[in-house]
This record gives structure tokens, sequence and C-alpha cells, in this order.
């Protein structure tokens, strides 16, 4: 932006500030859509707050955050956050690579093949959690109690007893799709020549897909990995219609616990202390991992 | 220091654009023509979409005055109402409202006390409503602030095919020793039919709904007359085992999964041979079910223990709210929608099974209601007419609410023993634990708000 810088300061300021004058109207409205938000949750944690006591709500300056820090239910559902978007996103990339990496060769039907894999990303979440509760978790007549039957192991109620397991699965189900386009994408930019190298020199399939293929993915899966944590880390619907956040807060996260204050208990402000303090826990891990991101491409040359 | 201005002039802007939206309201919802277009909140419930489908004869009878609906589900219309009222944004003239919610919102003074318009409107006969439902749709000292659109107890659903093959009976009041023994025969597991179905998904108005009935029945109760939790007493303790073991022995499989939506679909697939729930359910059992259960239902009063009943109550009520600005019009809907009228016209047009039953004592000696509903309308009316919200429980409490516990703060409590409980059927805890926990837990809350010293 400093190349040829002009003799007259002044000029230039001014017509720098009539370039950036039209950009004003976007700033303020961002502005507004962002801030204003988060300044007023900030205001809400500072008070006391509860909508159905009725009176209106007085000062009640750090309460609500010694509150959320002294609250066992508020730590188990920020733990349970990382458990599940941990093992959901874990779980949807290796799906979404094997996925990726059957479907990239050519085969008859692989067009239906492709479609079919995408399917479960463009249902709505309620249906998928509607119709998983009966077909899928019910231990009498749902697909994963057959298959117990099958293995001849015992009926397993998976939404009681293996609740953090079973949103896991679904989670994963819905978002395979996602990482499996990505990977895909990946997969088809990486040049034929280079694995046609590798097989002349006697690789075998194994070592072209460690020495060629997956070094080639690292980038497109450090993205996948950073966007679906970002996304599973909201998930809502799934839990509130599977589970309810039971048994005893096990697969309650900060969405669907702060989501409990707010909106059943109506105690607007702890609800919005849990929501700052959960988003710079949220930040303060995020950072790190953006920063070792970005590390590893520099180190590696690359783009 | 330029910028901080700018925001601010951005604010007054919007501030301004807000108040001429304001200002063009009230001349908003009257057409050129001088009709009132007044706004009702409803749950998204069959009876509610009955009403809303015959809303032409209420327009047709009031000319001048237009109902505009917003039908939401039940979980998303308690925010939506609450925020509305609580903030006085006025979007809502007439909003239904659960029993729960209405000696609270009246407390706060949400709601218009709806005496006055019945004093004035003597063809909506107040004497005809149910006196326990007219008295949780009631503010503590009497006055009525819902009118009860529907209301409902609690009793024991039961498979009368199912009961003659295991060899029980099932009395028209059993007790629930009798109950546990009748689900320990009638399980079928290899048959895929459990004994009993009980709500366990955690939620206030889930599994604690039925819990409660039977913490009470057992003699327990939530709080003595001085508010300290009663939660880990022997009784509460007992009543709790009582309900979880049943569950895990007998109960459906699975269990901390399903609310009263799971036991409905359980019940009318013919996978549970009894059912403990609401009786506003046994139109749509009827109506839904497989041949085989529709034949063979049978119903029972809620079972107790040490109590004489043990059913809940529950009321739907509708009423005006504080910030409306058409409350004479409001009331015109509110009492064609809650009027004996409005039910035979529901029963003519709709079919008797989706008319809004336990409001009135009139509804019961309708002749075609008696011959649709006969086999659950008159226990139905006994329940009701049974239960006492004012004390569910063997020993007195400082609270009202059968199933629930009358005070703003219940919610949240309820939600933390509800997730514990379920805690408790799923097996990840014992009920020791999860009792010992939301004591502790309770204690906080009504200590925090004041009522435990």
């Amino acid at each position: 932006m400093t190349i040829a810088v002009p003799a007259r300061p002044a000029l230039r300021r001014r017509e720098a500030r009539s370039r950036r004058l039209p950009l004003l109207p976007a700033l303020i409205i961002t502005l507004l859509l962002t801030q204003i938000p988060f300044v007023l949750t900030v205001w809400y944690s500072l008070r006391n707050w509860n909508l159905l006591a009725g009176d209106d709500s007085t000062f009640a300056g750090v309460a609500n955050f010694r509150a959320t820090f002294a609250d066992g239910t508020f730590w188990k559902s920020i733990g349970n956050t990382v458990v599940l978007t941990g093992g959901a996103t874990v779980a949807a990339m290796l799906v979404g690579l094997a996925l990726a990496l059957t479907l990239q060769k050519k085969f008859p039907g692989r067009g239906i093949a492709r479609t079919l894999a995408i399917t479960p990303f463009f249902v709505m979440p309620v249906a998928v959690a509607l119709f998983w509760r009966s077909a899928v978790f019910d231990p009498s007549f749902g697909l994963l109690g057959w298959l117990t039957d099958l293995a001849g192991l015992p009926r397993v109620n998976w939404l009681s007893e293996q609740s953090t397991l079973s949103i896991v699965m679904i989670t994963s189900w819905r978002w395979t799709p996602f990482a499996m386009l990505v990977l895909l994408a990946g997969l088809q930019a990486l040049p034929d020549e280079q694995l046609e190298a590798a097989r002349v020199d006697g690789a075998n399939w194994w070592q072209q897909f460690r020495r060629v293929m997956l070094p080639h993915l690292r980038p497109f899966l450090e993205l996948t990995a950073l966007l679906l944590s970002m996304n599973i880390i909201q998930t809502f619907g799934e839990i509130a219609l599977l589970t309810a956040g039971g048994p005893a807060y096990g697969t309650t996260n900060i969405t669907y616990y702060i989501y409990l204050r707010a909106f059943n208990s109506f105690d607007f402000g702890t609800a919005s202390a849990y929501g700052l303090v959960a988003l710079v826990l949220t930040i303060a891990l995020a950072l790190p991992a953006l920063r070792l991101l970005s590390g590893i491409f520099q180190q590696e040359g690359r783009r | 220091m330029s910028r901080p201005r700018y925001v601010v002039t951005a604010l007054l802007a919007v501030g301004a654009l807000a108040a001429v939206s304001a200002c063009s309201d009230p001349t908003a919802d009257q057409d050129p023509a001088g009709n009132t277009t007044i706004t009702v909140a409803l749950a998204a419930n069959p009876q509610m979409k009955t009403a809303e489908s015959l809303i032409s004869d209420f327009e047709q009878k009031n000319p001048g005055i237009k109902v505009k609906f917003t039908t939401l589900p039940e979980n998303d219309l308690r925010p939506a109402v609450t925020k509305d009222v609580a903030t006085k944004a006025g979007q809502y003239d007439v909003a239904m409202i659960g029993s729960y919610e209405v000696p609270i919102w009246a407390k706060n003074n949400w709601l218009v006390p709806l005496d006055d318009y019945v004093a004035k409107d003597a063809a909506w006969d107040a004497a005809d409503v149910l006196q326990p439902i007219k008295e949780i749709v009631s503010s503590d000292d009497g006055k009525l602030y819902g009118a009860p659109f529907y209301g409902s107890s609690s009793f024991l659903f039961y498979r009368k095919d199912l009961a003659k093959k295991a060899g029980v009976t099932i009395a028209e009041k059993p007790t629930w020793d009798q109950v546990a023994a009748a689900a320990a025969k009638m399980d079928d597991k290899a048959g895929g039919v459990s004994g009993i179905c009980l709500r366990g998904l955690p939620g206030w108005g889930q599994n604690l709904a039925s819990l409660t009935t039977v913490i009470n029945t057992f003699g327990g109760r939530w709080f003595d007359e001085n508010w300290n939790p009663q939660l880990t007493s022997p009784a509460t303790t007992q009543a709790v085992k009582f309900y979880v073991d049943l569950l895990r022995a007998h109960g459906q499989p699975d269990a901390a999964k399903d609310g009263w939506e799971g036991c409905l679909q359980q019940i009318t697939q013919g996978k549970t041979a009894m059912w403990y729930d609401d009786t506003v359910f046994a139109g749509s059992v009827l109506d839904q079910a497989i041949p085989q259960v529709k034949e063979n239902l049978g119903f029972a009063m809620a079972p107790v223990n040490k109590t004489g009943a043990s059913g809940w109550l529950w009321s739907w009520g509708l009423g005006i709210t504080e910030s409306s600005k058409h409350k004479d019009a409001a009331w015109k809907f509110i009492s064609w929608a809650t009027s004996k009228e409005y039910i035979k016209l529901a029963g003519a047009k709709a079919g008797w099974d989706s008319i809004p039953p336990g409001s009135r004592t009139s509804t019961y000696s309708i002749p075609e209601y008696q011959a649709a509903a006969k086999s659950y309308a008159d226990l139905t009316l006994k329940s009701i007419d049974a239960a006492n919200p004012k004390q569910p429980t063997v020993e007195p409490v400082p609270y009202r609410g059968v199933q629930y516990v009358q005070i703003p703060e219940f919610t949240d409590i309820g939600d933390y023993v509800s997730q514990q409980v379920a805690g408790a059927i799923s097996g990840t805890q014992t009920v020791e634990e999860a009792l010992q926990k939301s004591q502790t837990y309770t204690e906080g809350v009504v200590k925090k708000a004041g009522y435990l010293k």
C-alpha cells in the first residue's frame, strides 16, 4: 500500500478518507450487529435478572461470574462440549477420508454413490434426530439393536447408557459428508504424475497413501478439522430432541446449558455470564490451535 | 473522538425508527373499515388447531374483530410469550399460559384479572368451570387470570387383553404396589412388550411431573413448612427408589429418552402394557392406536400409596396481557373459545375426540361426548375433582401445585433434579447420589431466592 508515497500528505489523507467513507455504513452495521449484542451480554452478566421473578433487575457485580465458576454443571458441560466436539470431529474425518479415498477411484455408479454419500448433510437435523431416535437407537426395533443381536451381544440402551457415544454417532454421521467433500476436492487436486512416479518406484498402496497423499492432504485435513469443530461445537437440535441433555447432564454441551438457563429458567443474568466465560474459554482454546495450524503452513513452506 | 459520536448518531437513528414504527402500531391493527385485529399466541396442540380452524364462527358472531394466530410448539411458546409480556412488548393480546405460570404472571402484573369480564358475561357461566381447574389458573388471592381452555389430570392407561392373559385385574383405584405387581406379570421382554411406560426424559415438565405425584402419595414432599428441601427424607427416597426400580425392572427399554411423546408412541404401537400419564392423551391414544390396542384399552385412577388420590392437575388457560390495547375484544375471543357453545361446535365440526376436555362440568353431560369418550370421560372428571393443588401431600406444604412447586425458581430446580433422576434411571448413579445432589442444589436455590432463611 505504501508504494510511491506522494509528497503532499494532507491531500493523501483527504483522498484516503473519501475512499474509505463509503465503507462507513457497512462498518456501522457490522458494529451494530456484532458489538451491541456483545456489550449487552456483558451488561446483562453483571445484573441479577430473572425474568420470571418480575422485579426489575438489580446490579449484581461479579456474583454471576462467581456462580459460574462455582457451578459444577457448567464445568461438566464444558467437558462434555470438548468430548462431543472432539469425538465427532475425529470420527467424521476418519470416515470422511475413507469415503473420499473410495469415491475418488473410478467405478461404475460412482456418481450415484457420491450423491448418496453427501445426502446426510442435506437432511434437516430435527428430521435426522427424530428418525434416528426410533429407527436406529431404539433397543427393540432399531438398526443398532439388530446389529448387536447379529453380533450376539446384549441389547444396549443407547440413549440412556451410551448417551455420549450416541450423540457423537449422530453428529459425526451428519458431518461426515462435509469432511468427505473437502477431502475429495483435496484428493482431486493431487497430480496423477506424483502417484504414477511413486508406483514406478515400486511404492505399494500404503506407501503411496502415507508418503504422497497424506502430506498433500495435510492442509485439507487441518482445514476440515477446523471447520468441523467450529460447526459441531454448536450442536443443539440432536441433544434437545434425543436426550434433553441427560441423563444427569451427561450430554449437555455448553450451547444447550446456556439455552436451559436462559429460556427455561429465564435467568438471563447467569446465562449471560456463562456465555461470556464460555466465549473466553473457546478463544483461549482456539487461538493456540489456529497459531499451530498457520505455523505448520509456514514450516512446510506451502502457499 | 469522532467514532463514539458516529455510534451515538447511529443509535439515535435506530431509536427514531423504532419510535416511528411504534407510533404507527395502533393504526396498523385497525384497517380502514375500522376492524380491530387481536393477536393470539397458542400452543400447537390438536385442540388449539381445531380452535384456529373454527375461527370464522367467532368472526361471524363478532363483526369488526379479526383474529390473528401465532401458533408455536409448546417449548417455543413459553419463551416467546414470556419475553413478550415481561418486556411489555405488546405483541400478543391473548396468550395461552400453562397453569404453572398463571399465578406467577399474575403476581408480576403481566395479566389482567378476568373477574370483571366474567361478571358481565353471563353466558360464559363461571359456575360451570371445574373448581380445581379454576383454582390453578387463579392468583394466590383467588382472582381468575386464565380462562381454562382445557384441564387435565393424570391416570393409568392399561391393556385389558394383556392383563387378562397375565391373570391380573386392575382396580378402578389401584395402589402403586398393585401396579408394580401387575407390571411384573405383564412384562414380556421376549415379546417386546414392557410392563409399564413411565416418563424418564429430563425436564421439569417431563419425568418430574410423574415422579412428583408418586413422591406426594408416598408421603414425601418437596419442602417442609419452612422451605427446607425434603428430597433426602425417607419418604421421598422411598418414592424415587420405587419409581426408578419399577422403571428399570419392568419399564420401557432405554427409559431416560422417553417423555410423554415416547410413551404415547409405545402404547399406540402396543409396546407397553400400561402407561401412567395425562388424561388428555386418552383421546389421542384411541385415535392413533393399532386396532388391537384400541379395542382393549382400559383406564384407572392414578395409583396411590398413602394419599386418597394422586393425580396431577394441569390447565392451559387463555389470559389477556397487560400490554394489550384491545382488552375488550380479547375477552370476546376468550369467552368464545372457552364457552360451552364452542365445545359443542368443536365436537360437531371436528369430531368429539378433538374437543378441549376437562374445563367445564357441562362437557361431561353432552350425550355425544359421553358416547364418544365413554371409557375415560367419567374417570377424567373424577380425577380432576379428586386432585387437591393446595395440599397434594400427606404433610402440609408451603406451596401450591400438585406436580410442580408454584415458585418462579422451580423450573431451575426442577431441571436439575430431573437430570439427576434421569441419571438414576439410566443407571449412571444411584438414587441416593441423585437425591443428595438434588437436595444440595435445591437448598442453594431457595436460600439465594430468600425462601429459606
